[in-house]
């Protein structure tokens, strides 16, 4: 009964373990997602275009994927100060520094959303101060990098506007990255930069040429990590971004918006769009990822 | 490049990892610092390459006359090789070799196929020439350890450190590899210090010993001297086997001519196993009686666990298996021992 998968280990129950893998995985994510498929089946083509290419859901799409692009790029780079100051240095409090990175995965999401617009309107606590600055900052953005509109994706005010959704989307990805760089910086041996110091080179090279790099896999898996989140993400959103249509709606959203009313086609519609666009972003940057391992053994 | 290290001190907190310590390096020697863990050999290495600083009112280190103490490590010319090899993972052996050369400034550093041309050389060096386009985890520890050389060499040091370079590699490797640097060195002919915990290691390859223990240095010679003179109870105990006896307990079984200070404070004899001799037992005869108790007879010599009759100590003796098969011993067989030559150290003289 010699099985290829099959191996005696120490620990038996590979049958056991895999079926349990099988049924749970099916039971929990492939029939939930299926039945999304199947229940698009129904629909005629020009239904279904009708539901998913409306301008004001191809908005939401652009709006949707771009936010949460820009949220997760600048997440793995602030993402990467914070692992990077809480596995190196350690100072007092750094214990409660590490545990409130936590806090927006264990926050519930709609608290977040009702803090973050309420601290970041015109008149709340931080808003107050930054809003004219953000407006400045954002123009200057535009000056130095002009190949981007960035006053039609962060312009306006930091709450009940696009930049609000950056704020929440920023906020919820944050934990994703510190958490998969803390382990791998804390593993990173520090000989590899005294070798490179030995060897002349500076620190700018040490972190550009040595540490990036061995970092680079686990930054893409936080990124990855925090993108994804980031596209699903609707409870915080939908109460700091205003919602207008065709502006500041997200796609969960619109989604939510044709089940109140009824349209549950045109809904699920919209949520396998979504779907197979997520599921070949995260095909390509698993790709990318694999490629950035190409270095080690495993 | 000769290299000097004047009263250097190195605390870790309450800890004391170099209590004054000084050392001289001539120039091309290939000189072992060798010690227990803990006794601070790896720290001294480490403050040399300057990847480590001495506390700051301590001495100071010059290499050729010059003083270095406050020149940060990539400025010193020296090349350092880690126990666990530190290449970069991510870059290919040719790549890693290069490094050194690639990171410097537009105007000194070389041409592109004049770096590609020095990789090579330098592979060739460490006999590697057909592993450049491969990634570090496809070699062998041997193997990476020698790429880790090439790379610390690019740079052209002046100086070579390494850190017990030889420790994560089993135990044949580890031969051949420390043959082939002693070698190696003698071909390039840089000054180059190694730590190692390895005493058969630092007295087969290096040209001078620098015994350390508990934050100092005990003892520098070359290798015989250091083995044959130990100038500590430390150094005896710490090169070599050697069977530790109290004086008084010899002089009473008149196995010793016992000088009269070695009486006085009950000394401790130092004498090493192949430094006694196994005669038959005689009842009455001068010498130690012992009785036998084991007998390890695999390997090039022959080893004997005795103890002695009056006090019960373990005695340990080498001797050859020609000897041993003349004297036709069974184990609970009572001997007579004879101490060629053994060595006593003052109560003060011991730190």
């Amino acid at each position: 009964m010699a099985s290829p998968f099959r191996q005696r280990s120490v620990l038996p129950g590979f049958g056991l373990s895999l079926g349990f893998t099988l049924a749970y995985l099916g039971l929990i994510v492939l029939i939930p997602l299926s039945a999304a498929f199947l229940k698009i089946a129904g629909m005629s083509w020009h239904d279904f275009v009708a539901a998913v290419a409306s301008p004001r859901v191809v908005a939401s799409y652009r709006l949707s994927f771009g936010v949460a692009l820009l949220a997760a790029l600048v997440n793995a780079f602030f993402g990467f100060i914070v692992a990077w100051v809480l596995v190196r240095y350690s100072f007092p409090g750094r214990r409660i520094v590490d545990a409130l990175v936590d806090l927006p995965f264990a926050l519930p999401t709609a608290v977040a959303g009702i803090a973050l617009s309420a601290i970041y309107a015109k008149n709340g606590w931080v808003g107050q101060w930054l809003d004219p600055l953000w407006a400045r900052g954002v123009g200057k953005l535009a000056t130095v990098v002009p190949w981007i509109d960035w006053k039609d994706w962060l312009g306006g005010t930091l709450a009940f506007d696009r930049p609000g959704i950056f704020i929440a989307l920023t906020f919820i990805g944050l934990p994703f990255v510190v958490r998969t760089l803390q382990p791998v910086l804390a593993e990173l041996e520090p000989e590899l930069e005294e070798a490179a110091a030995t060897l002349g080179a500076n620190r700018w090279q040490t972190m550009t040429r040595v540490i990036l790099p061995e970092l680079f896999p686990a930054l893409i898996t936080g990124f990855a990590l925090a993108f994804a989140r980031a596209i699903g993400e609707y409870g915080s959103v939908v109460f700091i971004a205003g919602n207008q249509p065709a502006h500041s709606e997200i796609t969960p959203l619109i989604i939510i918006t044709k089940l109140e009313q009824y349209d549950y086609r045109g809904a699920t519609a919209v949520a396998v769009v979504m779907l197979v666009a997520s599921f070949l972003l995260l095909l390509a940057i698993n790709l990318l990822q694999k490629w950035s391992r190409r270095f080690s053994a495993v | 490049m000769s290299i000097a290290v004047k009263n250097i001190r190195k605390t870790f907190g309450a800890f004391t990892a170099l209590d004054g310590v000084d050392l001289n390096v001539r120039s091309g020697q290939l000189v072992a610092l060798l010690g227990p863990s803990g006794s601070g050999k790896t720290t001294l290495l480490r403050i040399i390459a300057g990847l480590e600083y001495a506390d700051p009112e301590s001495g100071r280190i010059q290499f050729h006359g010059e003083d270095v103490t406050d020149v940060p490590a990539g400025k010193r010319k020296v090349g350092f090789v880690f126990q666990h090899y530190a290449l970069f993972r991510h870059m290919t052996i040719c790549e890693n070799i290069a490094f050194g050369l690639k990171v410097r400034g537009r105007r000194e550093r070389p041409a592109k196929d004049e770096i590609a041309a020095r990789v090579a050389k330098l592979l060739k060096l460490v006999q590697l020439d057909q592993l450049g386009g491969r990634y570090q985890h496809r070699l062998s520890g041997g193997q990476r350890q020698r790429i880790a050389l090439a790379r610390a060499l690019a740079v052209e040091p002046k100086v070579l450190l390494l850190d017990e370079p030889f420790g994560a590699l089993d135990a044949k490797v580890r031969k051949e590899l420390r043959r082939w640097l002693r070698r190696f060195q003698d071909e390039i002919n840089i000054t180059t210090i190694f730590v190692t915990h390895d005493q058969e290691e630092a007295l087969e390859i290096a040209d001078e010993v620098v015994i350390m223990n508990n934050a100092r240095v005990e003892q520098v010679g070359t290798p015989q001297e250091v083995y044959d003179r130990p100038a500590s109870p430390f150094v005896y105990q710490f090169l070599g086997n050697v069977n530790v006896l109290r004086a008084q307990s010899l002089a009473h079984a008149g196995a010793h001519a016992p000088t009269e200070a070695m009486l006085e404070v009950d000394g401790q004899i130092y004498v090493r196993p192949h430094d006694i001799e196994v005669l038959p037992h005689v009842p009455g005869a001068a010498g130690v009686v012992a009785v036998l108790r084991y007998i390890h007879a695999a390997g090039s010599t022959a080893r004997l666990s005795l103890e002695q009759v009056s006090t019960r100590e373990p005695i340990e003796v080498e001797t050859t298996r020609v000897t041993l098969a003349g004297l036709d011993l069974q184990v609970g067989d009572l001997v007579n021992l004879r101490l060629r030559q053994s060595r006593s150290f003052d109560d003060d003289f011991s730190i």
